[in-house]
């Protein structure tokens, strides 16, 4: 069952086009990665389907409903969660304040503050202290289990590997596959090829914010991702090359 | 001891200017724009509580009840009808449409009550005139405790507010990050006009003071802005508590200069904002070189 469906999907920042025409569905209980180089437009068309950025045009439907003009935080109550790029956490309120808020009366489920806390076990002893003052890894497991605490049916996680040490890209990997195992449709940007390779089902390859590659991860071979990433066997005429 | 007396009528008109200066600092900590027709919103709550008094004949402070509603209503409108808008265009926008708003609040005021000078002192009961003689030089009236008891009142329980409800959690997460906000599920907006609603209605709470103290007209806001915006800067931009000493700061500076001549109150008030502004935004690196440096300047754009 098609939970996510994106119908040429436009977006723009002024003049600069940063998603052109993109299409795509992410199937219930799906794990599916955006891949592609810098300002390839992955972080882009996350905050459009979050509602954080409004397309120039293009439907977006979540669970059969047209979701392209609510606010982001109308989203969220239906079951959207964006783990944003950099984090965005709420420098000066606690740990526990970020978490507690973070929890949508509307949406109860298997998510709840605690829930989160055995995720990420190491973030028990710092729920006192402000969330500015966080290593890196700490800050983006707040990201992810305050985006959990809405109980989404869709998590869009965003670069959660960008800045962090490889030991600590690992751990919230590991986190992160529970959180899968758990029946949670995930649509992430990863820039680690061999990552997003493992951690999804299907990958999606954008280069100049157009889908040049879509397909099972099992099925792809690692040089066609890697031309597609680059544009290296770029079509002659738009869509995906044979 | 006249000194001891100054200080102590200083404190009692500094709660006067961190009630009026309070919502002017939530909403510059919400949503980092200065309301420049706060003191004008200030007399527009003075207004209305008049118009109350003289069609009912009832005590100031009772019609001030029923005015915090039609405050709030305000507030909460003029945020999604004008400000929000603002809000969305940079950081020169929302000043300008303050600016304005300032204008057309004082010409309506002016076409409606005329320029006559009002006053809510007479409908406010015996809190206007009683006091006590604590000594022969030290005087403490009724009215001043009054407005010193609201003041921490209205502070404490903003505090409250904010960090022990929900909502009040939802404001400051929005403060620190609206956007981010809007990803948990926050409605950026509807907080910035529960922001502004309730700055409108403490503002409110200050044109009552004002009007129970001395008198005002319809061009009686822009003083007050004054008054306010040194009283958050000389507390600290953003900083709740911060507004409170500010703004008896700002009172005890004024009695002092008074002390030295009547006419150097305000004078003294705006100093000890200068003083403020240039320590802690100038760095303390404000040193005589530096100074050199911009009088050198200043004689190489003249030639």
């Amino acid at each position: 069952m098609t939970l996510l469906r994106v119908e040429q999907i436009d977006s723009r920042y002024g003049l600069l086009q940063a998603v052109r025409g993109v299409s795509f569905e992410v199937t219930q209980g799906e794990t599916v990665a955006l891949i592609g180089a810098n300002g390839a437009g992955k972080t882009t068309l996350l905050r459009t389907i979050a509602g954080a950025h409004r397309p120039h045009s293009g439907r977006i439907l979540f669970d059969g409903a047209d979701v392209t003009r609510l606010p982001a935080h109308r989203r969220v109550s239906m079951g959207i969660a964006l783990v944003p790029e950099g984090r965005r956490l709420f420098p000066g309120l606690t740990v526990e304040e970020n978490l507690r808020g973070a929890v949508v009366p509307k949406r109860r489920g298997r998510w709840n503050v605690q829930a989160v806390l055995e995720v990420f076990p190491l973030l028990q002893p710092r729920l006192r202290l402000l969330a500015a003052n966080l290593s890196g890894g700490e800050q983006q497991a707040v990201a992810i289990a305050r985006a959990l605490l809405s109980n989404p049916r869709l998590l869009l996680l965003d670069e959660v590997s960008l800045g962090l040490a490889p030991v600590v890209v690992n751990a919230v990997y590991e986190s992160l596959q529970k959180v899968i195992g758990e029946g949670t449709t995930v649509l992430l940007v990863e820039q680690d090829l061999t990552r997003a390779l493992t951690v999804a089902g299907r990958v999606i390859c954008l280069l100049e914010g157009r889908v040049v590659l879509e397909g099972e991860s099992r099925s792809l071979d690692r040089d066609r991702v890697v031309g597609a990433y680059f544009g290296l066997r770029r079509p002659a005429v738009g869509g995906a090359p044979a | 001891m006249t000194l001891v007396n100054a200080v102590v009528q200083g404190i009692f008109l500094g709660g006067y200017y961190a009630v009026l200066a309070c919502g002017l600092s939530i909403m510059f900590g919400v949503m980092r724009t200065i309301n420049l027709a706060h003191g004008d919103v200030a007399v527009l709550g003075a207004y209305i509580t008049f118009v109350i008094v003289d069609r009912t004949g009832a005590s100031a402070f009772v019609a001030f009840l029923v005015a915090v509603p039609v405050m709030l209503v305000l507030g909460y409108v003029l945020q999604l009808a004008i400000l929000e808008r603002s809000l969305r265009s940079g950081i020169l926008t929302p000043l300008l449409a303050t600016f304005g708003l300032s204008i057309v609040i004082q010409n309506l005021l002016l076409i409606t009550f005329s320029p006559d000078v009002r006053s809510l002192g007479g409908s406010a009961g015996a809190v206007t005139t009683a006091g006590w003689h604590v000594t022969s030089d030290l005087t403490v009236s009724a009215l001043g405790i009054l407005v010193l008891v609201v003041a921490a009142a209205v502070f404490g329980a903003v505090h409250l507010f904010l960090t022990r409800t929900r909502a009040g959690w939802a404001l400051r997460a929005t403060a620190e990050d609206a956007d981010a906000a809007e990803l948990v599920g926050i409605d950026s907006r509807a907080m910035h006009a529960r922001a502004t609603a309730i700055a409108v209605a403490i503002a409110g709470i200050g044109g009552l003071f004002l009007a129970i103290r001395s008198v005002f007209d319809p061009v009686s806001g822009p003083i007050q802005l004054i008054f306010a915006f040194e009283a958050v800067v000389i507390g600290g931009m953003g900083s709740l508590w911060g507004t409170l000493v500010g703004g008896i700061a700002l009172g005890v500076a004024q009695t002092l200069g008074a002390q030295i001549h009547p006419q150097y109150a305000a004078l003294a008030g705006h100093v000890l904002f200068l003083v403020v502004l240039i320590v802690r935004y100038g760095g303390g690196r404000v040193s005589l070189p530096r100074l050199r440096g911009v009088v050198a300047l200043g004689r190489a754009s003249r030639q």
